[in-house]
Protein backbone atom coordinates (compact mmCIF):
# COMPACT_ATOMS: atom_id res chain seq x y z
CA UNK A 1 0.00 0.00 0.00
CA UNK A 2 1.63 3.23 -1.13
CA UNK A 3 2.69 5.72 1.53
CA UNK A 4 3.49 9.29 0.60
CA UNK A 5 6.78 10.12 2.30
CA UNK A 6 9.96 12.07 1.85
CA UNK A 7 12.61 10.40 -0.28
CA UNK A 8 14.98 10.37 2.67
CA UNK A 9 12.44 8.44 4.80
CA UNK A 10 11.65 6.03 1.97
CA UNK A 11 15.31 5.16 1.37
CA UNK A 12 15.99 4.91 5.11
CA UNK A 13 13.18 2.43 5.66
CA UNK A 14 13.32 0.38 2.43
CA UNK A 15 16.95 0.24 1.23
CA UNK A 16 19.34 -1.66 3.48
CA UNK A 17 23.03 -2.54 3.26
CA UNK A 18 23.46 -5.71 1.18
CA UNK A 19 20.06 -5.42 -0.56
CA UNK A 20 19.53 -6.08 -4.24
CA UNK A 21 18.26 -2.82 -5.70
CA UNK A 22 17.09 -2.01 -9.22
CA UNK A 23 16.89 1.63 -10.30
CA UNK A 24 15.29 1.50 -13.72
CA UNK A 25 14.54 4.01 -16.49
CA UNK A 26 15.71 3.51 -20.07
CA UNK A 27 17.40 6.86 -20.83
CA UNK A 28 14.09 8.47 -19.81
CA UNK A 29 12.85 8.97 -16.20
CA UNK A 30 16.09 7.78 -14.57
CA UNK A 31 15.70 8.09 -10.77
CA UNK A 32 18.75 10.27 -10.13
CA UNK A 33 17.36 11.85 -6.93
CA UNK A 34 16.82 8.40 -5.39
CA UNK A 35 20.32 7.28 -6.40
CA UNK A 36 21.77 10.37 -4.72
CA UNK A 37 19.80 9.67 -1.54
CA UNK A 38 21.25 6.13 -1.41
CA UNK A 39 24.75 7.66 -1.70
CA UNK A 40 23.91 10.28 0.95
CA UNK A 41 22.73 7.60 3.36
CA UNK A 42 25.95 5.70 2.65
CA UNK A 43 24.43 2.33 1.81
CA UNK A 44 27.05 -0.38 1.26
CA UNK A 45 27.43 -3.79 -0.44
CA UNK A 46 24.37 -3.29 -2.63
CA UNK A 47 23.72 -5.73 -5.42
CA UNK A 48 22.71 -3.26 -8.10
CA UNK A 49 20.60 -4.25 -11.09
CA UNK A 50 19.97 -2.11 -14.14
CA UNK A 51 19.76 -2.67 -17.90
CA UNK A 52 21.72 0.46 -18.73
CA UNK A 53 23.94 1.50 -15.83
CA UNK A 54 24.76 5.03 -16.86
CA UNK A 55 25.81 8.12 -14.95
CA UNK A 56 23.69 7.38 -11.83
CA UNK A 57 25.29 3.95 -11.42
CA UNK A 58 28.71 5.44 -12.14
CA UNK A 59 28.05 7.69 -9.14
CA UNK A 60 26.78 4.84 -6.92
CA UNK A 61 29.74 2.60 -7.86
CA UNK A 62 32.31 5.38 -7.42
CA UNK A 63 30.76 6.27 -4.06
CA UNK A 64 31.40 2.73 -2.84
CA UNK A 65 27.75 1.62 -2.53
CA UNK A 66 27.96 -1.46 -4.75
CA UNK A 67 29.42 -4.96 -4.42
CA UNK A 68 27.73 -6.48 -7.46
CA UNK A 69 26.24 -5.25 -10.72
CA UNK A 70 23.78 -7.09 -12.93
CA UNK A 71 23.55 -5.23 -16.23
CA UNK A 72 23.41 -5.36 -20.00
CA UNK A 73 25.01 -2.11 -21.25
CA UNK A 74 27.25 0.19 -19.21
CA UNK A 75 28.15 3.45 -20.89
CA UNK A 76 27.54 7.19 -20.88
CA UNK A 77 24.95 7.44 -23.68
CA UNK A 78 26.13 9.56 -26.56
CA UNK A 79 29.41 10.38 -24.76
CA UNK A 80 31.55 7.30 -24.08
CA UNK A 81 32.85 5.28 -21.14
CA UNK A 82 31.68 5.23 -17.56
CA UNK A 83 34.99 5.92 -15.84
CA UNK A 84 33.98 4.98 -12.28
CA UNK A 85 32.46 1.69 -13.51
CA UNK A 86 35.61 0.95 -15.49
CA UNK A 87 37.87 1.85 -12.57
CA UNK A 88 35.94 -0.60 -10.37
CA UNK A 89 36.13 -3.41 -12.94
CA UNK A 90 39.68 -2.75 -14.12
CA UNK A 91 41.31 -1.69 -10.81
CA UNK A 92 38.91 -2.68 -8.00
CA UNK A 93 38.48 0.99 -7.00
CA UNK A 94 36.91 1.88 -4.61
CA UNK A 95 35.98 -1.78 -4.17
CA UNK A 96 35.87 -4.90 -6.33
CA UNK A 97 32.68 -5.13 -8.38
CA UNK A 98 31.26 -8.54 -9.18
CA UNK A 99 29.54 -8.55 -12.55
CA UNK A 100 26.61 -10.54 -13.79
CA UNK A 101 26.46 -9.61 -17.43
CA UNK A 102 23.45 -10.17 -19.66
CA UNK A 103 22.10 -8.90 -22.96
CA UNK A 104 19.21 -6.41 -23.03
CA UNK A 105 16.88 -9.11 -24.23
CA UNK A 106 17.94 -11.41 -21.39
CA UNK A 107 17.55 -8.82 -18.64
CA UNK A 108 14.22 -7.53 -20.00
CA UNK A 109 12.93 -11.12 -20.13
CA UNK A 110 14.30 -11.77 -16.62
CA UNK A 111 12.26 -8.86 -15.22
CA UNK A 112 9.17 -10.19 -17.00
CA UNK A 113 9.77 -13.61 -15.42
CA UNK A 114 10.25 -11.97 -12.02
CA UNK A 115 7.02 -10.01 -12.39
CA UNK A 116 5.23 -13.21 -13.45
CA UNK A 117 6.58 -15.14 -10.44
CA UNK A 118 8.42 -17.57 -12.70
CA UNK A 119 11.93 -18.84 -11.82
CA UNK A 120 13.42 -18.24 -15.25
CA UNK A 121 12.81 -16.80 -18.69
CA UNK A 122 13.25 -18.47 -22.06
CA UNK A 123 14.63 -16.65 -25.06
CA UNK A 124 16.03 -17.42 -28.46
CA UNK A 125 19.29 -15.69 -27.77
CA UNK A 126 23.00 -15.95 -27.10
CA UNK A 127 23.72 -18.53 -29.81
CA UNK A 128 27.38 -18.12 -30.70
CA UNK A 129 28.00 -15.44 -28.07
CA UNK A 130 30.78 -15.78 -25.49
CA UNK A 131 28.36 -14.24 -22.99
CA UNK A 132 26.92 -17.71 -22.58
CA UNK A 133 30.38 -18.83 -21.40
CA UNK A 134 31.36 -16.16 -18.86
CA UNK A 135 30.85 -18.36 -15.91
CA UNK A 136 27.58 -17.75 -16.33
CA UNK A 137 24.03 -17.83 -15.27
CA UNK A 138 22.86 -18.77 -18.76
CA UNK A 139 21.71 -22.33 -19.42
CA UNK A 140 20.39 -24.13 -22.45
CA UNK A 141 17.06 -25.93 -22.36
CA UNK A 142 15.23 -27.96 -24.92
CA UNK A 143 11.69 -27.10 -25.91
CA UNK A 144 9.54 -30.06 -24.73
CA UNK A 145 7.32 -29.69 -27.79
CA UNK A 146 9.68 -29.06 -30.70
CA UNK A 147 13.09 -30.03 -29.35
CA UNK A 148 14.51 -26.58 -30.19
CA UNK A 149 17.45 -25.48 -28.05
CA UNK A 150 16.75 -22.22 -26.23
CA UNK A 151 18.52 -20.04 -23.69
CA UNK A 152 17.22 -20.01 -20.12
CA UNK A 153 18.07 -17.17 -17.79
CA UNK A 154 17.19 -16.77 -14.12
CA UNK A 155 14.48 -14.28 -13.18
CA UNK A 156 15.34 -11.02 -11.46
CA UNK A 157 13.60 -10.38 -8.13
CA UNK A 158 15.09 -7.27 -6.51
CA UNK A 159 14.50 -6.47 -2.87
CA UNK A 160 13.68 -2.94 -3.94
CA UNK A 161 12.82 -1.39 -7.30
CA UNK A 162 13.11 2.37 -7.66
CA UNK A 163 11.63 4.34 -10.55
CA UNK A 164 10.71 7.92 -11.39
CA UNK A 165 7.31 8.81 -12.91
CA UNK A 166 5.40 11.87 -14.00
CA UNK A 167 2.41 11.83 -11.61
CA UNK A 168 0.80 10.19 -8.62
CA UNK A 169 -2.54 10.83 -6.93
CA UNK A 170 -3.54 11.04 -3.25
CA UNK A 171 -3.73 7.26 -2.86
CA UNK A 172 -0.36 6.77 -4.55
CA UNK A 173 -1.53 5.46 -7.93
CA UNK A 174 1.34 6.21 -10.33
CA UNK A 175 1.07 7.32 -13.98
CA UNK A 176 4.03 7.32 -16.37
CA UNK A 177 4.28 7.75 -20.12
CA UNK A 178 6.77 8.13 -22.97
CA UNK A 179 9.60 5.62 -23.15
CA UNK A 180 8.66 3.11 -20.45
CA UNK A 181 11.66 0.76 -20.47
CA UNK A 182 11.23 -2.02 -17.90
CA UNK A 183 9.90 0.12 -15.06
CA UNK A 184 6.55 -1.62 -14.67
CA UNK A 185 8.19 -5.06 -14.76
CA UNK A 186 10.87 -3.96 -12.25
CA UNK A 187 8.24 -2.75 -9.76
CA UNK A 188 6.17 -5.92 -10.14
CA UNK A 189 9.26 -8.16 -9.84
CA UNK A 190 10.46 -6.47 -6.63
CA UNK A 191 9.41 -7.04 -3.03
CA UNK A 192 9.28 -3.31 -2.34
CA UNK A 193 9.25 -0.24 -4.53
CA UNK A 194 9.91 3.46 -4.28
CA UNK A 195 8.47 5.82 -6.89
CA UNK A 196 9.58 9.44 -7.10
CA UNK A 197 7.25 11.69 -9.08
CA UNK A 198 7.32 15.08 -10.76
CA UNK A 199 3.89 16.06 -9.62
CA UNK A 200 1.06 15.36 -7.22
CA UNK A 201 -2.31 15.27 -9.02
CA UNK A 202 -5.83 15.24 -7.60
CA UNK A 203 -6.79 13.10 -10.58
CA UNK A 204 -4.47 11.21 -12.94
CA UNK A 205 -6.76 11.55 -15.99
CA UNK A 206 -5.07 8.52 -17.50
CA UNK A 207 -6.64 6.96 -20.60
CA UNK A 208 -7.74 3.30 -20.24
CA UNK A 209 -4.59 1.62 -21.58
CA UNK A 210 -2.11 3.97 -19.97
CA UNK A 211 0.77 2.69 -17.88
CA UNK A 212 -0.63 3.10 -14.36
CA UNK A 213 0.81 1.30 -11.36
CA UNK A 214 -1.98 0.79 -8.82
CA UNK A 215 -1.18 2.17 -5.35
CA UNK A 216 -1.27 -1.28 -3.80
CA UNK A 217 1.84 -2.49 -5.72
CA UNK A 218 3.90 0.54 -4.66
CA UNK A 219 5.53 0.88 -1.23
CA UNK A 220 6.45 4.55 -1.14
CA UNK A 221 5.68 7.59 -3.30
CA UNK A 222 7.84 10.70 -2.98
CA UNK A 223 7.37 14.09 -4.57
CA UNK A 224 10.73 15.07 -6.15
CA UNK A 225 10.35 17.64 -8.94
CA UNK A 226 13.13 17.31 -11.53
CA UNK A 227 14.11 14.07 -9.77
CA UNK A 228 15.17 12.47 -13.05
CA UNK A 229 17.53 15.22 -14.23
CA UNK A 230 20.01 15.08 -16.02
CA UNK A 231 17.85 12.49 -17.79
CA UNK A 232 14.47 13.78 -18.86
CA UNK A 233 10.81 13.59 -17.91
CA UNK A 234 8.59 13.56 -20.97
CA UNK A 235 6.26 16.54 -20.87
CA UNK A 236 8.23 18.24 -18.06
CA UNK A 237 11.85 18.86 -19.01
CA UNK A 238 14.43 17.77 -21.57
CA UNK A 239 17.63 15.81 -21.21
CA UNK A 240 20.56 17.82 -19.87
CA UNK A 241 22.95 16.69 -22.59
CA UNK A 242 25.58 19.16 -21.42
CA UNK A 243 25.76 17.46 -18.02
CA UNK A 244 26.31 14.03 -19.58
CA UNK A 245 29.25 15.56 -21.47
CA UNK A 246 30.57 17.28 -18.32
CA UNK A 247 30.37 13.99 -16.42
CA UNK A 248 33.11 12.59 -18.61
CA UNK A 249 35.62 15.09 -17.21
CA UNK A 250 34.29 14.96 -13.64
CA UNK A 251 34.45 11.17 -13.45
CA UNK A 252 37.74 10.54 -15.27
CA UNK A 253 39.87 11.25 -12.22
CA UNK A 254 39.28 9.76 -8.75
CA UNK A 255 39.94 12.92 -6.78
CA UNK A 256 37.89 15.17 -9.10
CA UNK A 257 35.04 12.70 -8.76
CA UNK A 258 35.33 12.55 -4.97
CA UNK A 259 35.28 16.30 -4.53
CA UNK A 260 32.34 16.60 -6.96
CA UNK A 261 30.44 13.94 -5.01
CA UNK A 262 31.18 15.59 -1.66
CA UNK A 263 30.14 19.05 -2.77
CA UNK A 264 27.04 18.01 -4.72
CA UNK A 265 25.68 14.93 -2.98
CA UNK A 266 27.23 14.10 0.40
CA UNK A 267 27.22 17.70 1.66
CA UNK A 268 23.74 18.58 0.37
CA UNK A 269 20.55 18.00 2.34
CA UNK A 270 18.40 16.75 -0.51
CA UNK A 271 17.88 16.87 -4.28
CA UNK A 272 16.52 20.44 -4.20
CA UNK A 273 19.76 21.62 -2.61
CA UNK A 274 21.77 19.49 -5.07
CA UNK A 275 20.04 21.30 -7.94
CA UNK A 276 20.98 24.69 -6.44
CA UNK A 277 24.62 23.71 -5.97
CA UNK A 278 24.69 22.20 -9.46
CA UNK A 279 23.32 25.40 -10.97
CA UNK A 280 26.13 27.38 -9.28
CA UNK A 281 28.95 25.03 -10.23
CA UNK A 282 27.47 24.67 -13.72
CA UNK A 283 27.73 28.44 -14.18
CA UNK A 284 31.38 28.32 -13.14
CA UNK A 285 32.31 25.79 -15.82
CA UNK A 286 30.08 27.19 -18.56
CA UNK A 287 32.00 29.09 -21.24
CA UNK A 288 31.78 32.86 -20.82
CA UNK B 1 32.52 22.73 -48.34
CA UNK B 2 31.31 22.22 -51.89
CA UNK B 3 29.29 19.21 -52.91
CA UNK B 4 32.25 17.89 -54.86
CA UNK B 5 34.40 17.43 -51.77
CA UNK B 6 33.39 15.30 -48.84
CA UNK B 7 34.92 13.61 -45.81
CA UNK B 8 35.54 9.89 -45.39
CA UNK B 9 32.96 9.87 -42.58
CA UNK B 10 30.37 11.30 -44.96
CA UNK B 11 31.27 8.68 -47.55
CA UNK B 12 30.79 5.97 -44.92
CA UNK B 13 27.41 7.23 -43.70
CA UNK B 14 26.12 7.76 -47.23
CA UNK B 15 27.20 4.34 -48.49
CA UNK B 16 25.62 2.75 -45.42
CA UNK B 17 22.38 4.67 -45.96
CA UNK B 18 22.20 3.41 -49.56
CA UNK B 19 22.03 -0.19 -48.26
CA UNK B 20 18.61 0.34 -46.72
CA UNK B 21 15.65 -0.15 -49.04
CA UNK B 22 12.36 1.67 -48.82
CA UNK B 23 9.73 0.02 -46.58
CA UNK B 24 12.24 -2.25 -44.87
CA UNK B 25 11.80 -2.70 -41.11
CA UNK B 26 15.07 -1.65 -39.51
CA UNK B 27 16.22 -2.12 -35.91
CA UNK B 28 18.63 0.76 -35.36
CA UNK B 29 21.63 1.05 -33.06
CA UNK B 30 22.56 4.47 -31.68
CA UNK B 31 25.37 6.53 -33.22
CA UNK B 32 26.59 5.78 -36.74
CA UNK B 33 23.77 3.30 -37.58
CA UNK B 34 21.14 5.81 -36.50
CA UNK B 35 22.71 8.55 -38.63
CA UNK B 36 22.80 6.32 -41.70
CA UNK B 37 19.27 4.99 -41.18
CA UNK B 38 17.83 8.49 -40.80
CA UNK B 39 19.72 9.67 -43.87
CA UNK B 40 18.11 6.81 -45.81
CA UNK B 41 14.69 7.86 -44.48
CA UNK B 42 15.30 11.47 -45.57
CA UNK B 43 16.51 10.51 -49.05
CA UNK B 44 15.61 7.37 -51.03
CA UNK B 45 13.72 5.40 -48.35
CA UNK B 46 10.98 7.67 -46.94
CA UNK B 47 8.87 4.71 -45.78
CA UNK B 48 11.62 2.77 -44.02
CA UNK B 49 10.41 1.83 -40.52
CA UNK B 50 12.95 2.68 -37.82
CA UNK B 51 12.73 0.77 -34.53
CA UNK B 52 14.88 1.68 -31.51
CA UNK B 53 15.42 -0.74 -28.64
CA UNK B 54 14.07 1.81 -26.14
CA UNK B 55 10.59 1.19 -27.57
CA UNK B 56 9.76 3.62 -30.41
CA UNK B 57 8.43 1.90 -33.54
CA UNK B 58 8.36 3.96 -36.73
CA UNK B 59 10.43 6.82 -35.28
CA UNK B 60 10.92 9.87 -37.53
CA UNK B 61 13.18 12.10 -35.43
CA UNK B 62 13.61 15.68 -36.60
CA UNK B 63 17.25 15.61 -35.52
CA UNK B 64 19.63 12.78 -34.63
CA UNK B 65 19.08 11.37 -31.16
CA UNK B 66 22.00 11.67 -28.75
CA UNK B 67 20.81 8.72 -26.68
CA UNK B 68 18.89 5.60 -27.61
CA UNK B 69 15.85 6.88 -25.73
CA UNK B 70 15.58 10.57 -26.66
CA UNK B 71 12.08 11.99 -26.29
CA UNK B 72 11.99 13.01 -29.96
CA UNK B 73 12.04 9.30 -30.90
CA UNK B 74 8.94 8.66 -28.78
CA UNK B 75 7.09 11.74 -29.99
CA UNK B 76 7.59 11.01 -33.68
CA UNK B 77 6.98 7.24 -33.51
CA UNK B 78 3.87 5.40 -34.69
CA UNK B 79 3.78 3.74 -31.30
CA UNK B 80 6.03 3.31 -28.27
CA UNK B 81 6.17 -0.05 -26.54
CA UNK B 82 8.02 -1.29 -23.46
CA UNK B 83 11.55 -2.65 -23.68
CA UNK B 84 10.50 -6.27 -23.01
CA UNK B 85 7.92 -5.98 -25.78
CA UNK B 86 10.46 -4.63 -28.28
CA UNK B 87 12.73 -7.62 -27.75
CA UNK B 88 10.04 -10.28 -27.36
CA UNK B 89 7.35 -9.45 -29.93
CA UNK B 90 9.18 -7.34 -32.48
CA UNK B 91 12.76 -8.61 -32.63
CA UNK B 92 12.47 -12.24 -31.50
CA UNK B 93 9.06 -12.36 -33.18
CA UNK B 94 10.90 -12.21 -36.50
CA UNK B 95 9.54 -8.85 -37.65
CA UNK B 96 12.89 -7.14 -38.34
CA UNK B 97 14.32 -7.09 -41.87
CA UNK B 98 17.59 -5.35 -41.08
CA UNK B 99 19.54 -4.96 -37.87
CA UNK B 100 21.86 -1.96 -38.16
CA UNK B 101 24.83 -2.18 -35.79
CA UNK B 102 28.09 -0.48 -34.94
CA UNK B 103 31.12 -2.36 -33.60
CA UNK B 104 34.01 -1.61 -31.24
CA UNK B 105 35.92 -4.52 -32.78
CA UNK B 106 35.18 -7.10 -35.44
CA UNK B 107 36.99 -9.99 -37.05
CA UNK B 108 37.13 -11.43 -40.59
CA UNK B 109 33.91 -13.38 -40.00
CA UNK B 110 32.06 -10.26 -38.84
CA UNK B 111 31.82 -11.38 -35.24
CA UNK B 112 31.55 -8.33 -32.97
CA UNK B 113 33.19 -7.53 -29.63
CA UNK B 114 31.70 -4.79 -27.45
CA UNK B 115 32.57 -6.42 -24.12
CA UNK B 116 36.26 -6.38 -23.14
CA UNK B 117 39.78 -5.92 -24.42
CA UNK B 118 41.98 -8.48 -22.69
CA UNK B 119 40.91 -11.20 -20.30
CA UNK B 120 37.21 -11.19 -19.36
CA UNK B 121 37.89 -11.52 -15.62
CA UNK B 122 40.62 -8.86 -15.56
CA UNK B 123 40.17 -6.75 -18.68
CA UNK B 124 42.64 -4.08 -19.71
CA UNK B 125 39.68 -2.15 -21.14
CA UNK B 126 36.14 -2.72 -20.06
CA UNK B 127 33.75 -1.87 -22.93
CA UNK B 128 30.04 -1.11 -22.40
CA UNK B 129 28.80 -4.63 -23.08
CA UNK B 130 26.18 -6.33 -25.17
CA UNK B 131 23.11 -4.14 -25.09
CA UNK B 132 20.68 -5.43 -27.68
CA UNK B 133 23.32 -6.57 -30.17
CA UNK B 134 23.50 -10.38 -29.58
CA UNK B 135 19.79 -10.81 -30.28
CA UNK B 136 19.72 -8.22 -33.07
CA UNK B 137 22.53 -10.03 -34.84
CA UNK B 138 20.79 -13.37 -34.45
CA UNK B 139 17.10 -12.51 -34.94
CA UNK B 140 17.15 -9.82 -37.65
CA UNK B 141 16.78 -11.31 -41.12
CA UNK B 142 20.04 -9.61 -42.08
CA UNK B 143 22.57 -7.35 -40.40
CA UNK B 144 24.45 -4.29 -41.61
CA UNK B 145 27.54 -3.18 -39.70
CA UNK B 146 28.99 0.31 -39.91
CA UNK B 147 32.41 1.00 -38.38
CA UNK B 148 35.48 3.12 -39.02
CA UNK B 149 38.25 0.93 -40.35
CA UNK B 150 41.50 0.69 -38.42
CA UNK B 151 43.87 -2.03 -37.26
CA UNK B 152 42.47 -1.58 -33.76
CA UNK B 153 38.90 -2.16 -34.91
CA UNK B 154 39.44 -4.80 -37.62
CA UNK B 155 41.39 -7.36 -35.65
CA UNK B 156 42.80 -10.79 -36.41
CA UNK B 157 41.36 -12.33 -33.27
CA UNK B 158 38.66 -11.01 -30.96
CA UNK B 159 39.19 -11.17 -27.21
CA UNK B 160 35.47 -11.81 -26.83
CA UNK B 161 32.60 -12.58 -29.20
CA UNK B 162 29.67 -10.52 -27.94
CA UNK B 163 27.49 -10.88 -31.04
CA UNK B 164 27.81 -13.65 -33.57
CA UNK B 165 28.61 -13.00 -37.19
CA UNK B 166 29.68 -16.15 -39.02
CA UNK B 167 31.64 -17.51 -36.01
CA UNK B 168 34.49 -19.62 -37.48
CA UNK B 169 33.18 -19.21 -41.04
CA UNK B 170 31.69 -21.66 -43.54
CA UNK B 171 28.44 -23.07 -42.20
CA UNK B 172 29.33 -22.42 -38.54
CA UNK B 173 26.54 -19.88 -38.09
CA UNK B 174 23.95 -22.24 -39.49
CA UNK B 175 25.22 -25.11 -37.35
CA UNK B 176 24.89 -22.93 -34.24
CA UNK B 177 21.17 -22.70 -35.01
CA UNK B 178 21.07 -18.93 -35.42
CA UNK B 179 17.89 -17.91 -37.28
CA UNK B 180 18.94 -14.77 -39.23
CA UNK B 181 21.25 -14.70 -42.28
CA UNK B 182 23.82 -12.63 -40.42
CA UNK B 183 25.89 -9.69 -41.66
CA UNK B 184 25.41 -8.98 -45.37
CA UNK B 185 27.70 -5.94 -45.51
CA UNK B 186 30.23 -4.04 -43.43
CA UNK B 187 30.44 -0.40 -44.41
CA UNK B 188 33.54 1.55 -43.42
CA UNK B 189 35.05 4.95 -44.12
CA UNK B 190 37.26 3.28 -46.75
CA UNK B 191 35.30 0.49 -48.40
CA UNK B 192 32.43 -1.98 -48.33
CA UNK B 193 33.07 -5.59 -47.36
CA UNK B 194 30.72 -8.49 -47.93
CA UNK B 195 30.94 -12.13 -46.81
CA UNK B 196 32.33 -14.52 -49.37
CA UNK B 197 29.46 -16.83 -50.45
CA UNK B 198 31.38 -19.97 -49.44
CA UNK B 199 33.86 -19.14 -46.68
CA UNK B 200 31.84 -16.21 -45.28
CA UNK B 201 35.09 -14.30 -44.78
CA UNK B 202 34.65 -10.56 -45.27
CA UNK B 203 36.06 -9.51 -48.63
CA UNK B 204 36.27 -6.06 -50.13
CA UNK B 205 33.62 -5.66 -52.80
CA UNK B 206 33.68 -1.89 -53.25
CA UNK B 207 36.40 0.66 -52.58
CA UNK B 208 35.56 4.29 -51.87
CA UNK B 209 36.98 6.81 -54.39
CA UNK B 210 40.64 7.70 -53.84
CA UNK B 211 41.35 4.84 -51.43
CA UNK B 212 44.17 2.44 -52.32
CA UNK B 213 44.32 -1.30 -51.68
CA UNK B 214 47.53 -0.71 -49.72
CA UNK B 215 45.74 1.60 -47.28
CA UNK B 216 42.96 -0.95 -46.81
CA UNK B 217 45.51 -3.67 -46.01
CA UNK B 218 47.29 -1.37 -43.55
CA UNK B 219 44.05 -0.67 -41.73
CA UNK B 220 43.05 -4.32 -41.39
CA UNK B 221 44.41 -6.75 -38.81
CA UNK B 222 44.04 -9.85 -41.02
CA UNK B 223 45.32 -10.60 -44.55
CA UNK B 224 42.59 -8.81 -46.46
CA UNK B 225 40.99 -10.37 -49.56
CA UNK B 226 39.43 -8.52 -52.46
CA UNK B 227 36.52 -9.79 -54.53
CA UNK B 228 37.28 -10.48 -58.19
CA UNK B 229 34.59 -8.02 -59.23
CA UNK B 230 35.69 -5.29 -56.82
CA UNK B 231 34.11 -1.95 -57.76
CA UNK B 232 34.55 1.69 -56.92
CA UNK B 233 31.84 3.06 -54.63
CA UNK B 234 29.95 5.88 -56.38
CA UNK B 235 30.91 9.21 -54.78
CA UNK B 236 28.24 10.97 -52.70
CA UNK B 237 25.72 12.95 -54.74
CA UNK B 238 25.18 16.59 -53.90
CA UNK B 239 21.67 15.72 -52.74
CA UNK B 240 22.97 13.06 -50.32
CA UNK B 241 25.59 15.47 -48.98
CA UNK B 242 23.10 18.33 -48.60
CA UNK B 243 20.63 16.23 -46.65
CA UNK B 244 23.32 14.73 -44.40
CA UNK B 245 24.94 18.09 -43.66
CA UNK B 246 21.61 19.71 -42.99
CA UNK B 247 20.74 16.88 -40.59
CA UNK B 248 24.01 17.37 -38.70
CA UNK B 249 23.49 21.14 -38.65
CA UNK B 250 20.00 20.85 -37.18
CA UNK B 251 21.19 18.23 -34.68
CA UNK B 252 24.00 20.48 -33.43
CA UNK B 253 21.63 23.42 -33.02
CA UNK B 254 19.21 21.42 -30.90
CA UNK B 255 21.72 19.50 -28.77
CA UNK B 256 23.97 22.46 -28.12
CA UNK B 257 21.11 24.57 -26.83
CA UNK B 258 21.49 22.66 -23.58
CA UNK B 259 18.35 20.66 -23.04
CA UNK B 260 16.94 18.19 -25.54
CA UNK B 261 14.20 19.24 -27.92
CA UNK B 262 11.37 17.52 -26.13
CA UNK B 263 10.94 19.54 -22.94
Amino acid sequence: MAQWSTLSEAVASLVHDGDSVALEGFTHLIPFAAGHEIIRQRRRRLSLIRMTPDVIYDQLIGAGCAAKLTFSWGGNPGVGSLHRFRDAVEHDWPAPLELQERSHSDLANAYVAGAANLPFAVLRGYAGSDLARTGSHIRTIQCPFTGEELAATPCVRPEVAIIHAQKADRKGNVFLWGILGVQKEAVLAAKHSIVTVEEYAESLDAPPNACVLPHWVVSAVCLVPRGATPSYAHGYYGRDNAFYKRWDAISRDRSTFESWLKEHVLDTEDFAEYLKVLAETGRQVAPA
Amino acid sequence: MSAASYTSDEMMTISAARMLRNRQICFVGIGLPSTAANLARLTHAPDVVLIYESGPIGAKPAVLPLSIGDGDLAETADTVVSTPEIFRYWLQGGRIDVGFLGAAQLDRFANINTTVIGDYRKPSIRLPGAGGAPEISSSAKEVLIIAKQSERTFVDKLDFITSAGFLSGGDARKRAGIPGRGPTAVITDLCILRPDPKTFELTVTSIHPGITRELLKERTGWPLRFAVACEETPAPSSCELDVLRDLHRRTCLVHENGEGAHA
